[in-house]
């Protein structure tokens, strides 16, 4: 079985700090990282890789620095890592991005599963994932919480809804995007660590790929960013710190008349 | 080619129309009206209930177009997604919005592939430029430490998923009649590969976060496992839902479902109560749509007290009992 798992890198965003006098992000000190929730798909395929001997292929788009995050995802046990990296890449939106992947996993050839994280914790959208399955015309599950089985080319997979979870089959080859329910990412052994070390990463542009021009990039992105700001995320509300049972008392009512107030009780 | 009106996707469930297909039609209204087009509510399923399909005419619609079929009974990607692509070949709409739920965030960005056009993820507002009629599409970003605004300034139709509950539906006018239209779809758009053999329903406690009008969320400083039951006492007071910090949730005090923020769920209830939860960056995230914020936590320092619209600094384990007896004094016949 062979399995592709395409991964981003991402600034360490889940601890930040907020400045609280401007309201913006303290960047001292982020680092880049895997994206946390490409994690679960790199732990699924490796459970996979050691139930069935799955090869897993690792792509990434971005600069040569997430060349870090392939070679991390080569010590969590991926045996192959492709970095999609040109200048015509910059600046692609969600479309640009599935097509890109799309084209990169077009030419590694044959697969039976492509294992996404469910979005990345920067961009927070999701949409790479469906997206990539749309190029590939690919049955697709997002938010899968486990993988029941895999049988004669079906496999089974459980999907969170808002109001519990679905349970779908579907033929692979297929793609999945994974929820953080569905394992525990391990640490890099060291027998990974060291293959990670001495693996070569591949390269790959434009060329390569085969890919539309039209298609990739800022230019074959239907969408545009044209503004960004910081959110104002102070609410500048009350903040009372009670010295005794009288005046937790009294806090504790003012609370309930506010919830009376907007008709919560 | 022309491009006109507004299309939002509507939901159902076993043929009962959701509640984030009300709140589409108040989003889709306020921009329809600024264009000067009819609001369209595209609706698939198999058997929708007819009375509430006439009813999306009160919420704001002009017109709903249905798709019924068996294989619509459920969300699968492919039906789905050759059916909206058909209407949308079909009928051309300008705009089209969908809510940022399970079904929303997996069909639209394949339907926006398919369309070759720009999808923009989990908005909380949309509006429309003046001058050039674009949709102006703003959402948080990077852990919600940024508001991005996109635009699709060529493709058409301009798509966007909208965050559930970030508000709420119009007042419903009786006066106000949809015409009722259904299609026909062929066939051989009906298939799926992907096929739905069973579903098990959440509790009914933590049926979800996502539509409580109420969240109650606890965290690591409950300490212990057990005390946790202080959070569902609390939700059950106020008929809400339980929500988890991800440090409870790693700690296995909550089931994931129950997580709020950027790497769980986000949240727009009315109330949302914070306790025991010091409020990283990724939790004040997925909580900033809440229409109130109340907090309780011993740390004045805690990033938590800088969304609150009310925050109690002292002891959690003091706090929490006495809130939860003040609750049952004035809801007497409330058994938690």
């Amino acid at each position: 079985m062979r399995i592709i798992v395409p991964i981003k890198q991402v600034p360490e965003t889940t601890n930040v700090k907020m400045d609280p006098v401007t309201g913006t992000m303290v960047r001292e000190g982020v680092e880049a990282i895997i994206n946390p929730l490409d994690l679960y798909a790199i732990e699924a395929a490796a459970q996979l890789k050691e139930k069935f001997g799955s090869k897993i292929v690792t792509i990434s788009m971005g600069p040569a620095k997430a060349e870090e995050a392939l070679r991390e995802a080569i010590a969590m046990g991926c045996d192959e890592a492709i970095l999609l990296t040109d200048k015509a890449f910059a600046g692609a939106d969600t479309w640009a991005t599935s097509y890109t992947l799309a084209q990169a996993i077009r030419r590694i050839g044959e697969f039976d599963l492509i294992l996404c994280g469910e979005r990345a914790t920067d961009g927070d959208t999701g949409q790479v994932g469906p997206g990539i399955a749309a190029w590939l015309d690919l049955p697709f599950a997002t938010y899968v919480s486990k993988i029941e089985s895999i049988q004669d080319g079906e496999i089974i997979v459980e999907r969170m809804v808002e109001n519990g979870y679905e349970m779908l089959s579907m033929p692979m080859p297929c793609l999945l995007t994974v929820v953080k329910e569905i394992n525990y990412p391990r640490l890099p052994s060291l027998k990974g660590k060291i293959a990670a070390k001495q693996k070569q990463v591949a390269y790959w542009g434009t060329a390569e790929i085969g890919a539309q021009p039209n298609n990739i990039g800022l230019k074959g992105s239907p969408t545009r960013v044209v503004k960004i700001a910081t959110p104002q995320v102070a609410r500048f509300g009350k903040i009372v710190q009670p010295k005794d049972e009288h005046e937790l008392n009294r806090a504790l009512d003012e609370l309930i008349d506010m919830l009376k107030q907007k008709a919560i009780l | 080619m022309e491009y006109k009106g507004v299309w939002i996707l509507g939901e159902q469930d076993e043929g009962r129309i959701k509640l984030v297909t009300l709140e589409l039609l108040k989003r889709g209204r306020a921009l329809a009206d600024k264009r000067n087009v009819p609001l369209t509510a595209i609706l698939l399923g198999e058997k929708i209930d007819a009375e509430s399909l006439k009813k999306l005419g009160h919420y704001g619609a002009d017109q709903v177009i249905v798709v019924e079929h068996p294989v619509l009974r459920y969300y699968l990607p492919e039906p789905y997604l050759n059916v909206c692509k058909v209407l949308i070949e079909k009928h051309h709409p300008e705009i089209m919005i969908a809510s940022a739920t399970t079904t929303g965030r997996s069909l639209m960005p394949a339907l926006a592939v398919k369309c070759a056009t720009g999808l923009t993820a989990d908005c909380t507002e949309l509006d429309i430029e003046e001058e050039t009629g674009n949709l102006i599409q703003t959402r948080p970003a990077i852990g919600g430490n940024i508001l991005a605004t996109i635009k699709t300034p060529v493709h058409r139709p301009q798509m966007a998923t909208v965050r559930p509950h970030s508000n709420k539906p119009l007042e419903p006018d009786p006066q106000r009649q949809a015409q009722i239209i259904y299609e026909k779809v062929d066939e051989n758009l009906l298939g799926s590969r992907v096929k739905r053999i069973g579903f098990k329903a959440n509790p009914a406690e933590t049926a979800s976060i996502q539509e409580a009008d109420v969240v109650v969320a606890g965290g690591k400083g409950f300490k212990k496992a057990e005390n946790f039951k202080m959070v569902h006492q609390l939700a059950n007071l106020l008929n809400g839902a339980v929500g988890a910090s991800r440090d409870a949730v790693d700690l296995g005090w909550a089931p994931y479902a129950a997580q709020v923020g950027l790497s769980g769920k986000t949240v727009s209830p009315k109330f949302y109560l914070a306790i025991g939860i010091s409020g990283s960056v990724q939790h004040l995230a997925g909580i900033k749509t809440a229409e109130m914020i109340a907090a309780i936590n011993n740390d004045p320092e805690a990033q938590i007290f800088q969304v609150t619209d009310f925050g109690i600094v002292a002891d959690l384990f003091e706090v929490a009992p006495l809130l939860i007896e003040k609750l049952r004094n004035h809801l007497p016949d409330k058994e938690a």
